[in-house]
């Protein structure tokens, strides 16, 4: 048998062994006998909607969930749009900076990434209290590390000719930043942000489901007192936000580029 | 020269600064309203870092005893990553067919196709995996479920946009010989977008084995209910544990699956 073949069984003879392992741990049972019956009744309410929680004149309905939701997501993404951008700069590679500067930045960022969100969610719960406020610092906290990998890029990416023209007509640094680098990586910053925005409102929407605010509550709650046609009304309301931002986001994100 | 004056209408004007000024306006009003909605102060911030400087110093060192106890569940999250993966990996294939533009000839069938797709990545799969807990009871199954119901989303859209990207020039060569559909299919369409599509199932698992770590917040098994129950005995040193732990694996496939997909395209 070649060289590759024999490789080829082998990677196919793992591929099979991860499947047994996989399949060998599964649960076999545990199928609730009323499963179907929930199952209908999800769908009954998800085209049986109960518009009339769309607006409540007094107190929680929909639209204020909604209108939490996007408030988490603005804040948690100006936080990390801003806290981002020093890190950015110490993970970015440059000519004359050490490697082991821009890799111990790149280090941190992706620990920042892998971090999921809810569970810093749950440790802001625990400082600041439940709320939405927790929930935006959670969301700010963690998509420095999405954001800044992105800036870092960008900044990598840069144009080195201007600043060499500033830097030969003995700019100060602030001038060099002001007049070279901002310009430069401006438009890629803001698209970015707002593609972490979108990225942001989709997660904003779960926070609720640990009590870090949003449209999630009320879903849960929904969720758990088996009310289906209110939990059909609240998904459709997620849907149309998260289109609608992703649109209109994807519409600037291209007026940018 | 002196004697003429340059008209100032000649002049170019200075790109007008009113559209940058009234954006930033805006953007101000939104985080204004915002943080008024949400209740958002920096009073609240500082009274609540020491507890978070509290909770740090609790966490550490890291109960690493407890390391055994949550062995099992983060297999079993890994198991419901797979698994999940491998079902919205077989139920994509067909719908990205019928949402390619060059596979179907009719613009209803793979818009119709595409709207669907895009309608299953909206929803967020801790919300899927909440729901299908509500249907199916506690456990692996409903996380499974909605890890597979995102991925059908992920991978359906990319493969579909693989697909229209394929060259035509094996097609026609295969047409001209006179292979009918199944044999065009096997021969001229597989071979160019397996490789893509095993990078797309692989980048998918990535992203659902960070994903089922944090299903056992709703009850749909793995590590994630663990998360919560040492949270909620204050019993922080475990915790993190469990963080450091699940940061470990997930790093782990990060990297084994970035090499994979290196290999592969």
């Amino acid at each position: 048998m070649s060289r590759k073949r024999w490789i080829r069984w082998l990677i196919f003879a793992i591929v099979v062994l991860i499947y047994v392992w996989t399949f060998w741990g599964l649960p076999v049972s545990g199928i609730k006998p009323t499963a179907g019956q929930i199952t209908r009744s999800i769908f009954h309410g998800l085209f049986h909607p109960d518009w009339g929680y769309v607006y409540l004149p007094d107190g929680e309905d929909l639209l204020r969930g909604l209108l939490d939701t996007l408030a988490i997501a603005v804040l948690g993404t100006f936080i990390s749009a801003i806290l981002c951008v020093p890190f950015a700069f110490w993970a970015a590679s440059g000519r004359n900076k050490p490697r082991l500067q821009s890799g111990a930045g790149k280090l941190i960022l992706s620990f920042i990434r892998t971090f999921p969100e809810i569970v810093m969610a749950l440790l802001f719960i625990k400082a600041v209290g439940p709320g939405s406020f927790a929930g935006a610092l959670a969301l700010g906290l963690h998509s420095i590390g999405m954001l800044g990998k992105l800036f870092a890029e960008e900044i990598e990416n840069m144009d080195a000719g201007p600043t060499e023209a500033l830097v030969a007509t003995g700019a100060s640094r602030f001038q060099i930043l002001w007049f070279a680098i901002l310009p430069q990586v401006l438009p890629g910053f803001l698209s970015y942000t707002l593609y972490r925005f979108e990225l942001n409102v989709r997660s904003a929407t779960i926070l609720g489901i640990i009590g870090a605010g949003g449209i999630g509550t009320p879903l849960i709650f929904a969720l758990n007192t088996r009310h289906w046609d209110r939990v059909g009304i609240i998904l459709l309301g997620i849907i149309v936000t998260v289109t609608l931002i992703d649109f209109v986001s994807g519409y600037f994100r291209r007026k940018l580029a | 020269m002196s004697g003429t004056p340059t008209p100032a209408a000649a002049l170019p004007k200075p790109p007008s600064k009113l559209k940058h000024g009234l954006t930033l306006v805006l953007v101000v009003l939104l985080l204004w309203g915002s943080a008024h909605r949400i209740e958002a102060s920096f009073g609240r911030l500082f009274k609540g870092l020491p507890n978070m400087g509290d909770l740090l110093r609790e966490m550490f060192p890291p109960k690493w005893s407890y390391f055994d106890n949550v062995v099992h569940p983060m297999l079993d999250t890994i198991r419901m990553a797979i698994a999940g993966t491998t079902l919205g990996a077989i139920v994509a294939v067909p719908l990205a067919v019928l949402a390619a533009a060059n596979m179907v000839r009719s613009p209803w069938i793979y818009q119709t196709f595409r709207f669907i797709l895009n309608l299953l990545r909206t929803i967020p799969d801790l919300l899927l995996a909440a729901m299908f807990v509500a249907i199916f009871g506690l456990g692996m199954i409903p996380g499974i479920l909605a890890l597979a119901v995102f991925s059908v989303g992920l991978i359906a859209k990319l493969t579909y946009e693989s697909l229209e990207t394929i060259d035509r020039g094996p097609l026609e060569a295969m047409t001209s010989v006179g292979a009918n559909r199944l044999q065009l299919i096997l021969f001229s369409v597989v071979p160019q977008i397996i490789p893509h599509f095993i990078s797309y199932v692989l980048y998918t698992f990535e992203i659902n084995v960070r994903a089922a770590a944090v299903l056992g917040l709703v009850g749909a098994g793995g590590i994630g209910l663990y998360y919560e129950k040492t949270l909620g005995f204050l019993e922080y040193d475990k915790t993190n544990t469990i963080i450091l732990f699940t940061l470990a694996i997930v790093l782990a496939v990060d990297y084994l699956s970035t090499k994979l997909r290196e290999k592969l395209l």
